[in-house]
């Protein structure tokens, strides 16, 4: 796998507000201090999905986000891409903070584009290949003179040649791998500049997996288009991202060049995400105890605490910072930079964040 | 449930490398399609025949004795009982009148009714036109109001709007035709306190209204009522389909796909949503477009609509066994036909079906 090091200059500071051209090294796109919580019914507690986060996409750049279901990642993902709105932070785009107005996310939804993880149920069952493609033309465009080849184009590039062939398709005569690719060409027919793709392979079989990421890969390569990858798989994570974040309970535990954090993963989470990859060779695998995370009772302290082995095996207490991490939020990470950790105990070994 | 059935019909085909393209594999497209109608009508024909036997059978096993009935009151003798089952045919064995009957039917002879003593076929003729006209209306108007209330509803689904809607249909449905009729009737029609009678309480035209546009007006009048009562017990379904399916709908992935293109949130209800949940209501449309035809006759007794309804009504009573019999088969048939027109046009609506 390549992994071009991203700009080493951390984005410390206020960002945005940039104005014109964006200088080089700001992000694409990036959560501020992100926070999304939603009230459950009658009032019984409020989920803080995402709970703090600061995440940078760079232009021409593949960022995996991973985590276990129900981490935040797919609420995460949606807030990005202004289908939820955040109860605090902000998303930035360009510098610039996301507008809700009507016109303005328009405008935005036809830079960013959002693939989903069962192509199924994302395309509409009654339209046709083609109209599910030529949609988000309609939508900023109107119609166009030249929408026919565009459309041909988008379905060549995401690999389904010849495109005229599937033109008059319904997807329920589509392979699982055919249907998501018309889902991408749907989204590369705006031309796009980032994709925010949701568990894009989640749903297809293991045999089309490679391929549908070897596709996001190209698409990278020819067109120079960034993607923020939500997974729960760090097998796959290792294969196409640059960087990975990895997310727990609603907030970024670790994050940095994917050889670094994959390679030397330093929060005791990512560690045990690691260990049960049967190709990762970490030795015993290591089964998380404890109750599974419940975004509506996140606990005081570091997050993981309540699961987390090092604290458990008592070498937490030995280093000293078994009273941090009950106590003391590790607080939030930077979104950019290079490999950083929000844990008490992976702080002291490397003298960390 | 698509996934499934895609891989069995499909042609296996690697993403890769697109397998035969646009020509669908199996058999060629017009056997399947000849396949799939030849299914439909097979079962539509069969439904038919044994509708007409049951027909027969029905209402010779209800009690009463339309001799006995059409002659009460009345001084009669033996003979003339006798002689009024023979006019009948009442006299032959049951497997001639059977016979008589299906023999009947094939050349469109449904026989001479009992009380009126004029051809089944004429009183019919004459009678079909005012039901199809009321009830049609009726379901039209009904579904239409259902489509558009359960979308809304729906759409703020949990919304004080949505509870309100939904509890008013739901009142209404529970509410019998014929009470709601007469309640109209006396509130709108016969003028109750300082209202004065606004619509007529009975019939279909004024006798003496004259020429095309009035009378057409004179008929609209007296539809009002009925129709209103019509639509106020029936439209409950359709909303709760619509709504229903509307919500089913919402949970869909698309409308997100639709929604993160950019699409603003009233064209992705207008566009993806409500198309594709008006599957189901379509098929209940036709249903009860096949029930019009025997669906209102109690609002037509209350409001003495000159129909068929009000027709078996009367039949019923006697029973006039040659009248009910065939209203009875031409109110199956209706529905039998409408939903063999349903299976018909439904491949036409959802892709999903026609392979």
């Amino acid at each position: 796998m390549t992994a071009e090091l991203q700009k080493s200059t951390p984005q410390d500071g206020p960002r945005g507000a940039g104005g014109g051209a964006r200088p080089e090294g700001e992000p694409l796109l990036s959560a501020s201090g992100l926070s999304v919580a939603f009230t459950g019914r009658g009032g019984r507690g409020t989920a803080r999905a995402v709970d703090g986060v600061d995440l940078d996409l760079h232009a021409g750049e593949i960022l995996a986000l991973v985590g276990e279901s129900g981490c935040g990642k797919t609420t995460l993902a949606r807030t990005l891409l202004g289908l939820e709105r955040p109860t605090a932070g902000r998303v930035l785009f360009e510098g610039r903070p996301l507008a809700y107005g009507t016109r303005a996310l328009k405008r935005y939804r036809h830079r960013v584009q959002l693939v989903q993880q069962d192509p199924s149920g994302s395309l509409n069952p009654r339209h046709t290949v083609y109209d599910a493609v030529a949609e988000g033309l309609r939508i900023h465009e109107g119609a166009t003179a030249d929408e026919e080849r565009r459309v041909a184009d988008a379905l060549s590039r995401a690999g389904l040649r010849p495109p005229e062939r599937f033109y008059l398709r319904y997807p329920h005569e589509l392979s699982g791998g055919q249907r998501q690719r018309v889902v991408i060409a749907g989204a590369l027919v705006l031309e796009p500049e980032a994709l925010v793709a949701d568990e894009p392979v989640a749903s297809l079989d293991a045999s089309v997996r490679g391929e549908i990421l070897r596709l996001l890969l190209d698409l990278r390569a020819d067109l120079g288009l960034s993607a923020l990858v939500v997974t729960h798989d760090l097998g796959m994570a290792w294969n196409i991202a640059d960087r990975v974040a990895v997310m727990y309970l609603g907030r970024v535990v670790e994050a940095g060049p994917v050889e670094e954090v994959l390679a030397e993963p330093r929060h005791p989470y990512t560690q045990a995400l690691m260990s049960v990859l049967p190709e990762s060779g970490a030795g015993e695998p290591q089964v998380l105890a404890g109750e599974p995370p419940d975004p509506t009772r996140v606990p005081g302290g570091c997050r993981f605490h309540a699961r987390c082995p090092v604290l458990a095996s008592g070498e937490a207490e030995r280093a000293g910072v078994d009273t941090a991490c009950r106590t003391q939020d590790p607080g939030v990470l930077s979104g950019s930079g290079p490999a950083r950790v929000a844990c008490h105990y992976a702080a002291l070994g490397r003298g960390g964040d | 449930m698509t996934r499934s059935a895609t891989a069995a019909a499909a042609p296996p085909e690697e993403p890769g490398a697109p397998g035969p393209g646009a020509a669908p594999g199996g058999p060629s497209r017009a056997v399947r399609i000849l396949r799939y109608l030849g299914g439909r009508l097979l079962t539509a024909a069969v439904s038919l025949l044994a509708v007409m036997v049951t027909s027969f059978f029905l209402f010779r096993v209800l009690p009463g004795d339309p001799v006995r009935a059409m002659t009460e009151g009345r001084e009669v003798s033996v003979e003339q009982l006798e002689e009024l089952r023979r006019q009948f045919g009442l006299d032959k064995p049951l497997w001639q009148q059977f016979a008589d009957y299906c023999l009947g039917i094939l050349r469109f002879d449904f026989g001479t009714s009992y009380q009126y003593r004029v051809p089944v076929a004429e009183l019919i003729a004459e009678r079909i036109g005012p039901t199809v006209l009321l009830a049609g209306t009726g379901t039209l108007v009904a579904a239409l109001l259902g489509l558009v209330l359960g979308t809304r509803a729906a759409w703020r689904r949990g919304s004080a709007g949505d509870r309100a809607t939904t509890a008013v249909a739901l009142t209404l449905w529970s509410v019998p035709s014929f009470w709601l009729g007469l309640l109209l009737i006396v509130v709108l029609a016969s003028g109750a306190g300082w209202l004065p009678g606004l619509f007529p309480t009975s019939g279909m035209s004024t006798p003496g209204v004259q020429g095309g546009f009035d009378s057409a007006v004179d008929v609209a009048h007296h539809m009002v009522l009925p129709v209103a009562t019509m639509v106020a017990v029936v439209y409950a379904q359709y909303l709760l389909i619509m709504r229903s399916s509307v919500l089913d709908e919402m949970g869909a992935d698309y409308l997100t796909t639709a929604r993160a293109k950019g699409l603003r949130d009233a064209l992705v209800l207008r566009r993806h949503a409500v198309p594709n949940a008006l599957l189901p209501t379509v098929t209940l449309i036709f249903l009860n477009l096949g029930r019009v035809m025997g669906g209102v006759i109690l609002i037509e007794t209350v409001f003495a609509w000159p129909g068929l309804g009000s027709l078996f009504y009367s039949g019923l009573r006697v029973p006039d066994l040659p009248l009910v019999q065939a209203l009875f088969v031409l109110f199956a048939s209706a529905v039998i036909i409408m939903n063999l027109l349903a299976d018909l046009v439904y491949p036409l609506l959802d892709p999903r079906v026609r392979t």
